[in-house]
């Protein structure tokens, strides 16, 4: 791919939008599946093509105003070469989680070499997103996988998808080593989309690890990921991401969760890397007396921009969510919260509880809240609180007074106000993980 | 438990449809042509014998108001506004000039004392004196300016807000006999080409009020103004400003009835406050416009811009609303915190019920250093309503040390109502310290069961836990009004138990 090309791109609108069309035009010999495919991926293209980039006066990114942010879409990354695997090897092994089975996307395209394919236990199905697409045995799946959303940012990726990872935990398995899905990005000034797909049948309890770093040297990438999770009745989810991007990276991951009636799902997400970094979910609890509990960490310095998100949908009787986040915004970071709870007509005794509280580090930093409640059944205990402020003056004075020093106090204090969300996480493996993916970003802020 | 019963039996005597206020006044009345052109300005401010300057005000909006289209993006639904099908100036016809409030067209005058507004003087002056060393009667005075349809027909206790150096009189009066003070600031908090609706309102608005304190003076009375919507097809656009100068202090409130009809009519008025240093205003509203029938018939669209201008160090702003009425509310009284210290306050009560619509809230603009802001928010929502809060709080980079606290709580009787919650906090200085937290809930079972094994009926047991969720805004009211918006709310309330 022409990188020259993708730099020299103008800024103005006209331009944006002809360079996006030359982006779907590039790359469409390179996209998986025809026929019926095809026309999913063009009619999600002109879905996309005619708002373009979202922008601030989409109401659901208010706050994060892609075409300031992002500018336009970069050309797709090539398919990586020799080098490019060597370096994204060292990458993945730097952010292995010790005893999970790999799952490894280089620069949006699959690699069996660097995955733990063969070492999956009875009852999980792992493929590729190529090969659900490309095979016509699986056209029911295909449709499925490339459901689509009115968000822009989903429909072009339902356009541009190239590869990703369709799991299926068969009914009543339990996973005995957690999955671990590593998205590595080699190249620089480039764009991936993935699509993956997570079933968990009815009864099926499993671990999955989600991780997004960058190879040595790349930089200045786009990734665009969905994912479509469901959850069966009374199965069980453990999730955890984390993004640890290039700095001047972009990441827009999607989830579409669906969850089954008494399933439980505890779910984590973690932003520390990324110039731009938006991470939207849309939750719909499908089944009576399903169990949600979110929980999430953006860890910002410098000119980093962070957004979550959430749209958590009781559309069933009985179900419990609670979701829990903080964020720590230094230098002239941004930090965007929106949240929304939804009860629908029959949610009936739904029990929801949204927190959002954000530590501000410097007067450059800023925090934008958005916690929202729409109701719509009487017999309902919903709530939401949303905090920002900097950290206690008189908190760090004590500290100080012990002969801790000023940054030693500080990472005292934030470690114990990100520990509020991390303890969250039901693992006790997982919990540790997260807790020394902070400490990376508290070493990395002194 | 006295008052509880009291509540009770008052609802038990009302039925859903009937508002207390929906009677109709039979006075003549003389009308601006329909529809809306450059001409029917002209025509308004012909009328009210304005300075050219205000004409060129007033076109100025007009013209911005033609550029923009009409915001969709708050959660109300209303079939589309003919702007031509609306008479923008009604005024009770005149018989005569008039010398004193005994001139005032009877009709009128009962109007008022059937909304139980007294407008003679003489009621209050009747009264017995209070004994030595008791509470002043200047306590229990309110100057109460009446505005009817489109004009203000009589304002009251003038002389003796006189002698304390206190304007009070109607808008159109003051942009004649003080045009240096409005010209110095209207249009200064809600300027010609703010919103929509706003820009509408500085176009043709009629009539409002108009309140100047001047510098370290006490306001020695209560400020009211009584807003009546009375002709059909007609608009309500009045315009309130408020001026409280250096050191001094003032409470305002305001009070709106319209009869029942079966057509929509728009009311679309602009309030601006402007506390310079050291200055407070309270300004409380109850509102209660026809909310339409049990149906969803009819009612108003009470689509308002109120701003409040904390412009001087150490102001304070204080906005406390019952809201009961209309078929639409949409509206956000908000607060700009621009001077050091100053302090912004918003105590709500909004009650939808049968097919009413609210969507409303406030937005705190901290500017200044060491702002602060206060907000509780009570909705209730009942019948088949739907009830949204919406509000923001920002604090921009020199805002340090803004404080802001939010509570919004919502209350769900039945289950064909809907309550929203849509706050917006943003926050760009790291001293800036906010808080918001949110509630939706219906009233708890075990509290009924409790009530109703103690004697109480279902009703009773209803009336007294809402009485308890919207005390904490009630209590902000000035005494007079919080009995009245009390015996409102449960009239309001009335139907949507059981």
């Amino acid at each position: 791919m022409d990188l020259v090309l993708a730099k020299a791109m103008p800024e103005d609108k006209a331009n944006a939008e002809r360079a996006a069309d030359n982006v779907f035009a590039a790359a469409r010999g390179r996209l998986p599946g025809v026929g019926r495919i095809a026309d999913i991926r063009a009619r999600a293209f002109e879905a996309y093509e005619r708002v373009g980039l979202p922008h601030r006066r989409v109401e659901e990114w208010k706050y994060t105003d892609l075409r300031v942010l992002m500018r336009d879409v970069l050309l797709l990354a090539d398919t990586p070469d020799a080098s490019a695997l060597r370096r994204a090897q060292a990458a993945v092994q730097q952010a292995a989680f010790k005893g999970a089975i790999k799952l490894v996307l280089v620069d949006g395209v699959f690699v069996p070499s660097l995955s733990d394919v063969a070492k999956l236990g009875k009852g999980v199905i792992v493929r590729t997103l190529r090969e659900v697409l490309e095979s016509s045995a699986s056209d029911a799946m295909a449709g499925l996988v490339l459901s689509t959303t009115a968000d822009a940012m989903i429909s072009l990726n339902t356009a541009m998808a190239t590869d990703g990872v369709v799991v299926t935990i068969t009914e009543g398995t339990a996973l005995r080593r957690p999955l671990h899905v590593i998205h590595v990005a080699t190249a620089s000034a480039a764009s991936h989309f993935t699509r993956s797909y997570l079933h968990l049948d009815d009864r099926a309890q499993g671990t999955v690890l989600e991780s997004f770093v960058a190879a040595e040297s790349a930089g200045g990438y786009q990734a665009n990921n969905v994912k479509i999770v469901l959850v069966g009745n009374q199965a069980g989810l453990s999730h955890l991401r984390v993004r640890a991007d290039a700095p001047d990276a972009a990441n827009i991951s999607s989830e579409i969760i669906a969850v089954g009636s008494r399933a439980k799902l505890n779910l984590f997400d973690m932003a520390r890397g990324g110039a731009v970094s938006r991470y939207q979910d849309f939750i719909t609890l499908a089944g009576k007396e399903a169990e949600l509990s979110m929980n999430g960490v953006n860890l910002l310095m410098e000119k980093q921009h962070a957004d979550t998100t959430l749209v958590v949908d009781h559309a069933a009787p009985h179900c419990v969510s609670r979701q829990n986040f903080r964020a720590v915004a230094d230098g002239a970071g941004r930090s965007v919260f929106q949240g929304r709870i939804i009860a629908r007509p029959d949610a009936q005794k739904t029990d929801a509880k949204m927190t959002m509280r954000v530590l501000l580090l410097s007067d450059q930093a800023e925090a934008d809240n958005k916690p929202e409640l729409e109701i719509f059944a009487d017999d309902v205990n919903c709530s939401h609180g949303a905090t920002s402020g900097g950290l206690d003056e008189s908190l760090l004075f004590y500290l100080g007074a012990r002969g801790l020093s000023e940054n030693d106090a500080q990472a005292l204090l934030i470690r114990a106000f990100l520990g509020e969300a991390i303890e969250g996480i039901a693992n006790d493996n997982l919990r540790d993980f997260a807790t020394a993916q902070t400490d990376h970003w508290l070493k990395a802020r002194r | 438990m006295v008052a509880a019963q009291e509540t009770a039996e008052r609802v038990a005597r009302i039925g859903v449809d009937q508002y207390r206020y929906g009677f109709e006044t039979l006075i003549e009345s003389d009308k601006a042509p329909k529809g809306l052109s450059e001409d029917t300005v002209r025509f308004i401010s012909a009328k009210k014998n304005e300075p050219a300057w205000m004409l060129e005000w007033r076109l100025q909006a007009y013209r911005y108001w033609l550029t923009m289209t009409e915001p969709t993006w708050a959660r109300v639904h209303y079939p589309q506004i003919d702007y031509q099908d609306i008479y923008y100036y009604a005024a009770p016809k005149p018989k005569k000039q008039l010398a004193s409030i005994d001139e005032i067209d009877p009709e009128i005058l009962k109007t008022y004392e059937k909304l139980g507004i007294p407008l003679r003087e003489v009621a209050i002056l009747e009264d017995v004196e209070p004994p030595p060393g008791g509470e002043q009667t200047a306590n229990r005075k309110i100057a109460v300016d009446a505005v009817f349809d489109s004009v203000s027909v009589a304002t009251t206790f003038k002389a003796e807000l006189k002698k304390a150096g206190v304007i009070f009189m109607p808008i159109s009066e003051a942009i004649r006999e003080h045009p240096e003070l409005v010209q110095k600031y209207l249009g200064t908090v809600v300027p010609i080409s703010d919103n929509f609706f706003a820009r509408l309102n500085s176009a043709v608005f009629s009539d409002g009020s108009f309140v100047y304190v001047p510098p370290g003076v006490r306001c020695p009375m209560e400020l009211s103004t009584y807003f009546r919507i009375n002709e059909r097809n007609t608009g309500q656009f009045e315009r309130t400003l408020i001026i409280a100068d250096r050191g001094s202090h003032v409470s305002y409130l305001e009070g709106c009835t319209a009869p029942q009809r079966d057509e929509n009519q728009l009311h679309a008025a602009v309030v601006e406050l402007v506390a310079l240093d050291d200055a407070e205003i309270k300004y409380s509203t109850v509102q209660n416009w026809y909310p339409g029938n049990s149906e969803g018939k009819g009612g108003i669209y009470n689509f308002v811009t109120k701003r409040g201008d904390c412009r001087g160090r150490n102001s304070k702003i204080s906005w406390t609303q019952v809201e009961t009425g209309s078929a639409i509310t949409w509206k956000y009284p908000s607060c700009i915190l621009r001077g050091d210290y100053s302090r912004g306050e918003f105590y709500s009560i909004a009650i939808s019920n049968g097919f009413q619509q609210v969507d409303s809230g406030t937005k705190m603009f901290h500017l200044g250093k060491n702002t602060s802001s206060w907000v509780i928010s009570k909705g209730i929502a009942a019948g088949k309503s739907r009830n949204t809060y919406r509000g923001l709080v920002s604090a921009n980079r020199n805002a340090a040390g803004a404080r802001n606290h939010t509570t919004c709580d919502s209350l769900l009787i039945g289950d064909k109502c809907g309550a929203h919650t849509v706050p917006y906090v943003e926050a760009k200085n790291s001293s800036a310290t906010f808080e918001h937290e949110a509630t939706t809930s219906k009233i708890s079972e075990d509290v009924l069961f409790y009530c109703i094994q103690r004697g109480m009926s279902q009703e009773e047991a209803v009336s007294l836990v809402v009485n308890g969720f919207i005390k904490e805004v009630l209590q902000k009211l000035p005494m007079e009004f919080a009995a009245e918006a009390q015996k409102l709310i449960s009239i309001s309330l009335e139907g949507s138990v059981g």
